[in-house]
């Protein structure tokens, strides 16, 4: 399995240079020039050359991209051209809100996708079909509705959660939670149906194994059987779907932190798309990929623990 | 369920019309016939719109529907349905961009990958790996603000992005597709790759392509939808299906109504798109499985003028000397018209200690009878009739709570399948120690060395180790041993050991019978021995049982079944024993088949197959008829079949 983790771990520095490199392409195909939109449109030519030169944008894309990627793997991404702030601190300053959303939302998708498909496959019936139903509106709502929706309902009519605004976890733990509760659900409703559908049909597989029969026929009881051997059997495929899901709240959070002007990453992803901040986009492409890898990394380490069959290997 | 084997795949240019297929489908034909009237409408939008979508009417501004407005109005006073008609033109030609882009990657590609294999497909997987940790959505956001808001770049760009995961799909259907045999075929007429690509590997992926092709419009509408809602894509007064759902989320509190057409729109369409793509997954796969259908509708079919079921036979007392005594037992399968009996009226005891053989084919009944005494029946099956007593008591109709204080310290079950009795998640020492401690109040400390004892019990050399490995490091011969240790961990009075040789080798079948043999000898539990192996039966039983599709037809130990068998059944099965084989003879076969549950003969279950059977014989159901202690023959020629087997042994003999 450390094989198999190095390797996946080497795959993170093509990825890491597809991405930069995909967006700095596109970047140099368009002349477009991000010294005109720092001075603005009454600059001189003058004073726009001068910035180009500054900047480095006269020299030739390929050239640029070196220079950047040089100067990333310092730990330096370059300053927005829209505030001047280094894109790096505005990273690091919005991070932990979009960590959150996505930590707090795999978390909801694990727990509650794993008890909704258990529950569905002991007990099939209207579970089954309330699953079906739930999931059927978690893959076609997209998630900007299911966040207004949820606004609109716990929010605005019925008070309960705030519709807007962020409380760091260092101010408040509570406070966190509570500004989080309505963000994650939107996040998480997809991904929660997405596993528990996993889980149902896996435990059913799993409950129809000769070992669960034996374990029966032993006298093992019926809660143990359940909550250890068909649970971890069922967890194993549905791993890889949390990874999924986790990913796609990772994405989702440029829709969702919109929605309730939450200060993360996805909102700095449109302001940036808005202000024409390719530094700073390109800063957040980076930090997205690498989330994703880490992402993947873990499922292939819990997927590893849990099925023995690999680890062996 | 059906087994799939002999289900003939059928070839590519048989399938049906996939079309036809899925708007056969309720949720399928809703799916196309509302895309249809979407896409319509928004391309006729100026032939359709009731109003100009532009046009504000400050007097009828936040209306709900209205005969004028039939979707009502935004803050504009603007019609919403016109705009939405309007607004469906920008977001459909942008999931069609993207779509495109995505196939004519994406299916080339895929199949390519697929069908070539090699270091080529690997090549590809790897770079579709790479490029499904792409974050697709700030790429794409990239291209906006470099293409200066442009969606045509925005949704080309998504469409190459997400053509990975689409490929990936398409690719392992083409592979798939390349294992089967008429490509083979193919080949060796001479057909070039480019031709079998073309006119083999593609028509076959094809439903997995429009699979693939709805999801990725369903996503591609989110996405669309979603940057719009952000305010990208057309400037304001332009009509947006996302940028009206941005509007009335801006006016939740205001105006309520607006969020219900247009989210719904966005929301019904990314449906159609979902629902158009499970019916077409489901036509495929229905197309391909359907010789299998038909074939079990067929046997369906004539259930219906098979055998009636046969009336209950009156049951005789239970033997007061025996730990278990079967009584009528009748077992069946599934319920009303679909009922099939599977176990009919089986009669048999086991004494304390005694070793009873269940012999039979597959198909018998007898693992189904071994599974009815434990009450594990698999779903759908249950007792009709007959009792099961168990230590003077009637268990038959006992609820599961009561079967579970049965299981595991009264009698208990080791399995065929050693391999797959055990958990695979679990170390085998865990699994050891989890059975102790459901039986006994152990602590873990004490359960895993009560555990790694058992193992030694079973002779397993260092236990101690095995205890630490996973069941897929061990050999058949010791995963056996191991699931014999879980069995014997509760001391049940009773074993049910279901053909638990069969799978091994010839000499690790020895040993297993041995540690078993000894096991009893000191434990003194009694066994039941499902088999099908005469050597076995010799071996280890006191007496057997021999059951013929679903009914016991002889009784008697071991000594009188193997020199004086009474049933026709019993001596033809006895005969076709490969150990009794002599060199250089053909093996003796018993002629025809063992008629399957649902299609029994009204008399003797074996009379088709029997040289000795008379039209008495079919007349009608045949009784058990007694000949000593203990022994008796389901057969009305016992005396013929009798009289004949005493001259034939003369003739050898003398």
């Amino acid at each position: 399995m450390a094989g198999m983790l190095g390797r996946r771990l080497l795959l993170v520095i093509p990825m890491v240079i597809v991405v930069s490199l995909v967006m700095f392409l596109l970047a140099s195909l368009v002349p477009g020039d991000q010294a005109r939109t720092i001075l603005g449109e009454n600059a001189s030519p003058e004073a726009v050359a001068a910035l180009r030169k500054e900047l480095g944008l006269d020299l030739p894309p390929l050239q640029q991209y070196l220079n950047w990627a040089l100067a990333a793997v310092r730990g330096d991404l370059g300053a927005s051209i829209y505030s001047g702030e280094p894109v790096v601190s505005i990273l690091a300053g919005r991070l932990p809100v979009t960590l959150s959303l996505v930590v707090l939302s795999t978390l909801v998708i694990g727990i509650i996708g794993v008890a909704l498909g258990l529950m569905s496959a002991l007990r099939g019936g209207w579970l089954g079909r309330f699953l079906d139903a739930i999931s059927l509106v978690g893959l076609a709502v997209p998630g900007f509705a299911i966040a207004i929706l949820a606004v609109s309902l716990f929010a605005v009519t019925f008070r309960i959660f705030p519709a807007t605004g962020y409380v760091p976890l260092t101010v408040s733990v509570g406070g966190w939670l509570w500004a989080l509760v309505l963000p994650v659900f939107a996040l998480s409703l997809t991904g929660t149906t997405l596993v528990a559908k996993q889980v149902r049909d896996s435990a059913k597989d799993a409950l129809a194994k000769d070992f669960v029969r034996f374990l029966r026929a032993n006298g093992v009881s019926e809660t143990s059987i359940v909550l250890r051997h068909v649970l971890k059997n069922a967890s194993i495929p549905a791993v890889t779907v949390l990874g999924i899901g986790a990913i796609a709240s990772l994405t989702g959070t440029i829709f969702v932190e919109n929605v309730f002007v939450l200060p993360g990453l996805g909102t700095m992803a449109t302001q940036a798309t808005l202000n024409h901040d390719l530094p700073v986009l390109l800063g957040i492409g980076v930090l997205f990929t690498l989330i994703t890898v880490v992402i993947n990394l873990i499922v292939d380490i819990v997927y590893g623990v849990l099925n023995p069959k690999v680890r062996a290997a | 369920m059906v087994s799939r084997q002999g289900s003939p795949r059928i070839v590519a240019s048989n399938r049906r019309n996939l079309l036809v297929d899925v708007l056969r489908r309720p949720l399928g034909a809703a799916a196309v016939i509302y895309l249809a009237i979407v896409i319509l409408a928004c391309v006729c939008a100026p032939l359709l719109a009731p109003h100009d979508p532009l046009t504000q009417n400050l007097s009828a501004v936040r209306l709900g529907p209205t005969v004028e407005y039939p979707l009502g109005t935004d803050a504009l006073g603007r019609d919403i349905l016109s705009r939405l008609l309007y607004g469906g033109q920008e977001s459909l030609i942008g999931v069609a961009q993207a779509l495109v882009v995505a196939l004519v990657i994406a299916i080339p590609l895929g199949t390519a990958a697929g069908f070539i294999g090699g270091w080529f497909d690997r090549l590809v997987m790897r770079c579709i790996d790479i490029s499904m940790a792409i974050p697709g959505i700030i790429v794409t956001l990239a291209v906006l603000a470099i293409f200066s808001n442009s969606m045509l770049a925005a949704m080309v760009v998504y469409g190459i992005l997400v053509s990975a995961s689409a490929a990936r799909v398409i690719r392992s259907s083409a592979l798939n597709v390349r294992e089967e045999l008429y490509i083979d075929a193919a080949r060796t007429t001479g057909l070039t790759r480019g031709q079998i690509l073309v006119r083999h590997i593609l028509p076959r992926t094809l439903g997995v392509i429009i699979v693939q092709a709805a999801m990725l419009s369903a996503i591609a509408l989110g996405v669309q939808t979603g940057l719009a809602f952000l305010g990208f894509g057309p400037p304001p007064p332009q009509p947006t299906w996302g940028g009206m759902v941005g509007e009335a989320s801006s006016m939740l509190q205001l105006h309520p109504w607006m969020i219900v057409p247009t989210a719904g729109i966005i929301t019904v369409t990314t449906l159609a798109f979902g629902l158009l793509g499970d019916a077409v997954r489901d036509a495929n796969a229905e197309g391909i499985e359907r010789p299998m259908r038909t074939a079990r509708r067929r046997r369906g079919a004539s259930n219906t003028d098979a055998a009636p079921a046969p009336a209950a036979p009156a049951s005789s007392p239970p033997n007061p000397d025996a730990l278990l005594s079967v009584r009528g037992l009748t077992v069946a399968f599934g319920t009303g018209d679909d009922e099939t009996i599977v176990v009919d009226g089986a009669d048999f005891d086991i004494r304390r200690g005694e070793t009873v053989g269940l012999v039979g084919e597959s198909g018998s009944g007898k693992t189904v009878t071994a599974m009815a005494v434990l009450g594990l029946l698999a779903q759908g099956g249950r007792v009709v009739s007959g009792s099961i007593w168990f230590d003077g008591t009637d268990i038959s109709g006992y609820t599961s709570a009561q079967y579970r204080a049965l299981r595991g310290t009264r009698m208990a079950l080791i399995s065929q399948e050693p391999m797959v009795a055990l958990d695979p998640a679990f170390r085998i020492g865990f699994q050891v120690a989890e059975v102790l401690r459901s039986h006994h109040r152990l602590s873990r400390r004490a359960a895993r060395a009560r555990a790694v004892e058992l193992l030694a019990a079973v002779r397993l050399t260092d236990p101690e180790h095995v205890a630490t490995l996973y069941p897929h490091q061990v050999s058949g011969g010791m995963a056996q041993r191991v699931a014999i240790a879980i069995a014997l961990a509760g001391r049940p009075e009773l074993l049910v050991a279901d053909e638990p040789t069969t799978a091994l080798d010839v000499t690790v079948q020895a040993e297993i019978l041995d540690l078993l043999r000894s096991l009893q000898e000191r434990l003194g539990m009694a066994v039941l021995f499902v088999t099908h192996d005469w050597g076995v039966v010799a071996d280890i039983c006191d007496r057997a049982v021999v059951m013929y599709a679903g009914q016991v037809v002889e009784r008697a130990s071991v000594a009188e079944i193997f020199h004086d068998p009474l049933h026709p059944y019993t001596q033809a099965l006895q005969a076709s024993d490969p150990h009794n084989a002599v060199k250089g003879q053909p093996l003796p076969t018993i002629g025809g088949i063992v008629p399957p549950p649902g299609h029994w003969p009204v008399g003797c279950h074996f009379a088709d197959r029997c040289r000795f059977a008379v039209d008495e014989c079919r007349a009608g159901r045949i009784p058990s008829f007694e000949r000593g202690e203990g022994r008796e023959a389901r057969c009305i020629r016992i005396d013929a079949v009798h009289s004949e087997r005493a001259q034939t042994l003369e003739e050898v003999v003398g």
